[in-house]
């Protein structure tokens, strides 16, 4: 911001609105405009499916009264960029209209489920930054060795393995053979419904409760699926890591560190990488983002009840309230994580400008 | 004696015409490709995966829709069933051999659409500027900001289950970064002198795209494909692993992996052998997407 003001001080007259209230506006109208195409697409898919919502609602058997009531009740008869207002409306108010599977709101499904995704995906996202960042750093440090090898080797296997094969492998060795971890599911059949839901995260919950057994099953639950996801995003971040250490490390600034006998140490972890943080905090809030994503296909490895079950489920059921509403819940939290990254770049790093 | 001159023609450095500048051209991107040993081996996995493909009924030692319920779920070494049998007795390396023509398939057919999508969008887009450009961009950075699988499985759930439909949904979500990068090189060649000579000749705006911004962008997206065809074959397989892809008794790998699901603790086999298999394409897609970015794009390189 700073960098800004300077400008301006230096013009005779200053412009009528100052840059970063312009930069906002065309941060908030950009957000809204990618917001209103989600809804658009899912509006259209919506529409172009070969299903009778109608008679998806009513049955085969219904009266033609009948049929017409609900016709109007929905709103069919309107144009569509008038259904497509009363949409954007009824999502504004979290309302993705009822579950055709079991009645119930889809708002409140998706609410009860997506803790259980939320849980998955950040305990998944902490193994990849724990494991990932240290291994880039290394791998760019130690350029050429065998560390960075292992790391290229890693990476480039876990871009092209099935995130949902190697998650039944992952379940056959560690629960089949060795029995090291619990099987399917959040918790073992015995501590169903034990601990109350407080926040809907079983290991908070079971924590705060403070019933250590269910955390443990829970934890040799949760362990595998999120071993799995977090060294999805291992691959990613760890590569990442690597070349933005690289960059640093062959400036100028370093040489000089080095030449004054600063230790390797310091010279890595207090000049370069501090450097890199906010470009490695961009690349992990997108990675997080793909793991909501890559938490689908685990979620039905793993009998995890989760979003990514429910949106399947709704699928396979030709649900498509339910599939819509997922949708827009998973690309709503997409999106406004790609945006967090984008401001959290732009704000930070002044070369962005 | 004659490979001598050839080599020799083909290493010139005052090539005499237009085609042999890029014959030339081409020759030494091949050489040092070829010294890039992983990307060879990409390169000799996916030709073989062509030429298995191509060659499945004369190789495959059964029929891949037959079933014998008599044997089924034969363990790995069977005689006459090398990788064992499958729930309904078929045989697995087979159904993996045919599952070989549905994968290209696949991939061939998203390698088709996307790119070329992403082409058009992106030139138009980069050439023409102004408010079609801001119109275009926007589309695509809705699109990129999307959840590509999230977004593929609700269209294949609008559009019915199939392989076409999965084609379809796949290409919808991958055809953004394509449009990117072509915008970006269209930026950078429109203000180029030449294009200004052209221009001034009379060139008309299609002809400019069509002649002179698109080959330049080939090579780029080519790259771009190469490294992206992994990910399409992952996304392939993950909807055929839902049963929204190619529907049964397809051999298709996902689905093979999705039926040998119900029986891994007991029969391991039937679902592993179908993910080495995409495994082992989708990690020669990467390693030869890497050696040709190495090739074409030397920059881009770390």
């Amino acid at each position: 911001m700073a960098l800004t003001d300077n400008n301006t001080e230096r013009r005779p007259r200053g412009p009528l609105f100052p840059q970063w209230i312009k930069t906002t506006a065309m941060t908030l109208s950009s957000i809204a405009v990618t917001l209103l195409g989600l809804l658009f697409i899912t509006f259209i898919i919506g529409r172009v499916m070969p299903i009778d919502p109608v008679l998806a609602i009513v049955g085969e058997r219904a009266s033609q009264s009948t049929y017409d009531a609900v016709y109007l009740e929905l709103g069919l008869d309107k144009p569509l960029i008038v259904q497509f207002l009363y949409y954007i409306w009824d999502v504004i108010h979290l309302d993705f209209g009822i579950s055709l599977l079991n009645a119930r709101p889809v708002a409140e499904d998706i609410a009860r489920v997506f803790p259980a995704t939320l849980e998955l995906a950040t305990l998944g996202i902490i193994i990849g930054i724990v494991l990932g960042v240290p291994l880039g750093v290394l791998a760019a440090v130690r350029k050429g060795s065998w560390i960075d090898q292992v790391a290229r080797v890693l990476a480039l296997v876990g871009y092209s393995m099935p995130i949902f094969w190697l998650g039944l492998m992952g379940l056959l060795v560690f629960y089949g053979i060795l029995g090291w971890v619990g099987g399917p599911g959040r918790v073992g059949i015995f501590y169903v419904d034990v601990v109350p839901s407080v926040t809907g995260l079983i290991l908070v919950d079971a924590a705060l409760d403070g019933n250590w057994d269910v955390f443990k099953d829970a934890f040799s639950h949760i362990i595998l699926p999120a071993s799995l996801l977090g060294y999805f995003s291992l691959a990613y971040i760890s590569r990442m890591t690597r070349s933005f250490m690289l960059e640093q490390l062959s400036a100028e600034y370093v040489t000089t560190a080095r030449v004054k006998g600063m230790s390797e140490w310091d010279v890595v972890w207090k000049h370069a990488f501090k450097n890199i943080r906010v470009q490695l905090i961009t690349v992990i809030a997108l990675s997080y983002a793909n793991l909501l994503e890559g938490s689908v296909l685990t979620e039905i490895i793993f009998s995890w009840p989760g979003i990514g079950s429910y949106i399947t489920t709704a699928l396979l059921s030709a649900d498509m309230n339910a599939v819509l509403g997922g949708t827009v819940v998973v690309g709503l939290i997409f999106i406004l994580l790609n945006i967090f990254s984008d401001l959290l770049y732009k704000v930070f790093d002044p070369r962005a400008k | 004696m004659a490979e001598h001159y050839l080599r020799a023609w083909l290493l010139t450095d005052t090539p005499t015409s237009r085609r042999h500048a890029k014959m030339s051209a081409l020759y030494q991107g091949w050489l040092s490709f070829r010294s890039n040993t992983m990307a060879m081996i990409g390169l000799i996995i996916l030709l073989l995966l062509v030429l298995i493909a191509a060659a499945a009924p004369l190789i495959s030692p059964h029929d891949p829709f037959v079933q014998d319920l008599g044997n089924r779920l034969a363990p790995l070494g069977t005689p006459g069933h090398i990788f064992g049998t499958d729930s309904l007795g078929r045989d697995i390396l087979s159904r993996l051999i045919y599952g070989a023509r549905i994968t290209l398939y696949i991939v061939a057919l998203v390698a088709l659409i996307a790119p070329v999508v992403g082409l058009l969008v992106g030139t138009v887009s980069g050439y023409v500027g102004g408010w079609v450009d801001v119109v275009l961009m926007r589309i695509t950075d809705i699109f990129l900001a999307f959840p590509r699988l999230v977004l593929a499985l609700a269209f294949v759930a609008a559009l019915g289950a199939g392989i076409e439909n999965a084609v379809l949904a796949i290409s919808l979500t991958a055809w953004p970064p394509y449009a990117r990068i072509a915008r970006a090189e269209t930026l950078t060649i429109r203000s180029s002198d030449y294009i200004s000579a052209i221009q001034l000749q009379g060139a008309g705006a299609l002809r400019i795209i069509t002649k002179h911004i698109w080959p330049l962008c080939i090579s780029s997206l080519i790259v771009r494909v190469t490294l992206d065809m992994a990910g399409i074959i992952l996304a392939a397989a993950g909807l055929g692993f839902l049963g929204l892809g190619a529907q049964p008794p397809s051999p298709e790998w996902g689905a093979m992996i999705s039926e040998g699901r119900r029986f891994i603790l007991d029969h391991w086999w039937v679902a592993t052998m179908p993910g080495l298999a995409i495994f082992t394409v989708s990690l020669a897609f990467n390693l030869l997407g890497d050696g040709l970015r190495d090739v074409l794009d030397p920059k881009a390189g770390e």
